[in-house]
C-alpha cells in the first residue's frame, strides 16, 4: 500500500494535502462514532433507572441513575430462557451439519481426478442463480413432515453454497503432495479429508464457523414460519416480540400498568444487549481471518 | 451381438468398475450434498408448477388443478403489481445509487491511512453491524425513530418543530431503509476492494510519483483502473439481486400505514403465500420475479462481458 510506504514519503507534503489528510481522518472518526453510539445508547439506557429513562429525551452520554432491574428481569423471563437454550440447540446442531456437509462437498468438488466434479458443481451453482422461492420451499419443507420441527431449523440451510465454494477454493490450493504421502500409507478419502486437509484448512475453517454460528444466532424467519409452539422459539423471534410488537408486558405481568411502562423501556435494551453480546466476544477473535475467507469467496468459482 | 462389440461393453463395464473402487468414497461423501439439493433447492424448483394450479394441500402439487396463467394475468392486472414492482425498483435504485459507492470510498480512505493501528482499528468497529441481528438493528431503529426517540429529541432542539413518527410516515421508508443498509454493511463490503488495493503493484507508485504524479493524479490513473474489475463485478452481482429487496428487514420496519411505499415483492409473496395460504398465487408472483432475476443477471454479465471484458462467467 503505497502511503503507508516510508521510503517514499520523502516528498514534503503541501498544506492542502494535510487538509485532505486530516479531513479523511475525521470522516473516519465520525463513521465510529456513528457506528458505535447506537450499541452504546441501548447499553448505556439498559443500565439506568427506568423512572428516569421514560423522562429522558435525547442522547445518553451515561447510565442515568444505576440500575440492574433490566437485566434482572431479563434473566428470570421464561420465555427469553427458553429462546436462548432454544438458539443455542439449533446453533450447535445447525453448525456442526453446516461444517459437516460443507466439508464433504468442498472436499469431493477439490479433488482435480474426479470427473464428475464439474457436473456436480453446475448442479450446485445453478441454484445460485435460480431457485423456487419462498413459497415452493415452504410447502415441500412442510410436506416432509418438518413444520413445528427441530430438523426445519438446520436442515433447509444446511449448506451455503457460498461457503461450499469458498471452502473448495482454498482446498484446490492445498498441495497435492501432503494427500500423496497419506495414500501411499492407505489413508482412503475419509481419512484424508479429516486428518489431513481439515488440520490444514483450520484458518478458514473458523471463518466458516463464525459465518454459519452468527448466521444461526441471528436468524428468526425460518423460525416465524416453520415453528408454530412459542416454547419451540429461538432468541431472535422472542426478541422481535419485545422489541417491535410492544409487546413487553406480557414479561412483566404481575406488576401495575404504568410500572410495566417504566421497565418495558429499560428491557427492550437490556435484551438486545444480551443477544448481541455473545457476538460481539466471538467476532474480534476471528477478524484476522475475515480478509483471507471473503477474498477466497470472491475468485471465481 | 459381436464379438468386438462385446470386448467394448467388457472395457465400458471394467473402467466404470474401475471408476467407482477407486471413487467409492467421494461419491458416499458427496452423496449427503446431492441429496440436501434435491430436497431443499431443486425440489422446490419443481414445486414452482403450482403457480400454474390451484394448489390444494389435500391434493398435492402434482394432483392440483390445472388453471394456466390465472394467478399471472391476475397478478399483472391488480393495483398492488404496480406498487410492489415500483417499491423494489426504487429502494433497489436508491441502494446501489448510494450503498454501491459508500464502501468503495471507505476503502479508497481507509487505503490512505498511515497510521496502521488507526485503519484496523476502524475496520474492527465498521465490520461489526454485519454481524448484529436484523432484529436488533430494526429493534434499535424503532425506538430511535419514535416519537419519544432521541433522532427526533435532538430535531425538535435544534429545528423547534413537532416530532414525527418516521416509521409510520410513508416518505421516509425508503430514506430510512437504505441509509441503515448503508450503515450496517458499509464497513463489510470495504473488504473486497481493500484487498483489491492492497493487490495493486507498488512500482506503479513509485514511477508516478517519480513523475510527479499528485496524489489525485495517482488516484485515477492507478489506484481506481487498479480496482475497477472488482468494481464491474460487484456491480453485476448487485444489479443482478435489483428485484431481490430482502423480505426480512422490510417485514420488520414496514406497517400498514407504509405499505405504500414499504411493501416489496418478497413482504408482498410472505403476506399472501404464508399469511393468506394463497399458495399458487404467492407462487406465481415469486417466480416471475426470479425469472426476471435470471434474465437481468445474464444480460448484465452479457454487456459487462462486451463493454469491459470483465464478467462473472
Amino acid at each position: 500500500m503505497h502511503p503507508s510506504n516510508k521510503k517514499s514519503s520523502f516528498q514534503s507534503q503541501s498544506s492542502a494535502e494535510k487538509i485532505v489528510d486530516a479531513f479523511m481522518a475525521f470522516v473516519l472518526c465520525l463513521l465510529v462514532v456513528a457506528t458505535l453510539y447506537p450499541f452504546i445508547y441501548s447499553l448505556f439506557a439498559s443500565l439506568s433507572d427506568g423512572a428516569l429513562l421514560t423522562r429522558h429525551r435525547g442522547l445518553l452520554f451515561h447510565p442515568l441513575g444505576f440500575s440492574l432491574d433490566a437485566y434482572d428481569k431479563v434473566f428470570k423471563n421464561p420465555m427469553i430462557i427458553s429462546g436462548y437454550k432454544n438458539t443455542l440447540l439449533y446453533l450447535v446442531a445447525g453448525t456442526a451439519i453446516n461444517m459437516l456437509l460443507t466439508c464433504l462437498g468442498a472436499y469431493v468438488l477439490s479433488r482435480k481426478s474426479f470427473k464428475p466434479r464439474n457436473a456436480i458443481m453446475l448442479f450446485i451453482i445453478f441454484t445460485m442463480f435460480f431457485n423456487g422461492g419462498l413459497i415452493p420451499t415452504f410447502l415441500i419443507v412442510k410436506n416432509i413432515g418438518l413444520y413445528n420441527n427441530f430438523f426445519a431449523m438446520v436442515l433447509p440451510n444446511a449448506i451455503s453454497t457460498m461457503n461450499l465454494i469458498i471452502l473448495r477454493t482454498s482446498m484446490q490450493e492445498i498441495p497435492d503432495s501432503l494427500e500423496e504421502a497419506a495414500r501411499i500409507d492407505g489413508a482412503n478419502d475419509f481419512t484424508i479429508l479429516f486428518q489431513v486437509i481439515i488440520p490444514v484448512s483450520q484458518a478458514v475453517l473458523a471463518v466458516m464457523v463464525l459465518f454459519y454460528a452468527v448466521g444461526h444466532w441471528n436468524s428468526w424467519f425460518n423460525a416465524m414460519i416453520y415453528l408454530r409452539q412459542r416454547a419451540k422459539f429461538p432468541i431472535q423471534l422472542i426478541l422481535r416480540e419485545v422489541l417491535l410488537s410492544n409487546s413487553t408486558d406480557s414479561m412483566t405481568t404481575g406488576l401495575p400498568t404504568e410500572g410495566s411502562a417504566v421497565i418495558g423501556e429499560g428491557i427492550k435494551h437490556s435484551t438486545m444487549i444480551v443477544a448481541t453480546v455473545p457476538v460481539l466476544i466471538i467476532y474480534p477473535m476471528l477478524q484476522k481471518y475475515f480478509v483471507k475467507g471473503v477474498m477466497i469467496g470472491s475468485i471465481k468459482g | 451381438m459381436s464379438g468386438v462389440e462385446e470386448v467394448a461393453d467388457g472395457k465400458k463395464a471394467g473402467r466404470f468398475k474401475k471408476h467407482m473402487i477407486r471413487y467409492i468414497y467421494l461419491y458416499l461423501m458427496i452423496a449427503p450434498v446431492i441429496v440436501y439439493y434435491l430436497i431443499f433447492m431443486y425440489a422446490p424448483m419443481f414445486g414452482l408448477q403450482i403457480a400454474f394450479k390451484d394448489y390444494r394441500p389435500s391434493l398435492g402439487m402434482l394432483q392440483s388443478p390445472f388453471v394456466g396463467i390465472k394467478h399471472f394475468t391476475a397478478f399483472f392486472g391488480s393495483y398492488y403489481f404496480e406498487r410492489i414492482l415500483k417499491n423494489t425498483l426504487l429502494i433497489s435504485f436508491y441502494d446501489i445509487l448510494f450503498g454501491f459507492p459508500a464502501p468503495i470510498i471507505l476503502a479508497l480512505i481507509l487505503n490512505e491511512q498511515r497510521n496502521a493501528l488507526f485503519k484496523r482499528s476502524v475496520q474492527t468497529v465498521t465490520y461489526l453491524p454485519h454481524f448484529v441481528s436484523t432484529v436488533i438493528i430494526c429493534g434499535m431503529m424503532v425506538d430511535f425513530l419514535s416519537l419519544n426517540g432521541w433522532v427526533n429529541a435532538i430535531l425538535s432542539s435544534l429545528t423547534g418543530r413537532a416530532p414525527t413518527a418516521f416509521l409510520q410516515v410513508p416518505e421516509w421508508f425508503r430514506g430510512i431503509f437504505v441509509g441503515s443498509n448503508i450503515w450496517q454493511e458499509v464497513g463489510w463490503g470495504s473488504i473486497i476492494y481493500l484487498s483489491a488495493l492492497s493487490a495493486i503493484n507498488e512500482e506503479y507508485y513509485e514511477a508516478a510519483r517519480i513523475d510527479g504524479a499528485s496524489r489525485w493524479q495517482q488516484l485515477r490513473h492507478i489506484t481506481l483502473p487498479g480496482i475497477l474489475s472488482t468494481i464491474v463485478i460487484m456491480l453485476i452481482m448487485r444489479v443482478g439481486r435489483v428485484m431481490n429487496v430482502s423480505s426480512e428487514k422490510v417485514l420488520l420496519l414496514y406497517t400498514p400505514n407504509t405499505y405504500e411505499t414499504a411493501d416489496v415483492i418478497s413482504t408482498f409473496v410472505y403476506r399472501k403465500g404464508i399469511l393468506e395460504s394463497n399458495y399458487g398465487y404467492a407462487t406465481a408472483v415469486g417466480l416471475f420475479n426470479s425469472a426476471v432475476n435470471f434474465v437481468l443477471l445474464i444480460s448484465v454479465n452479457q454487456l459487462s462481458r462486451k463493454v469491459t471484458d470483465n464478467s462473472l462467467w
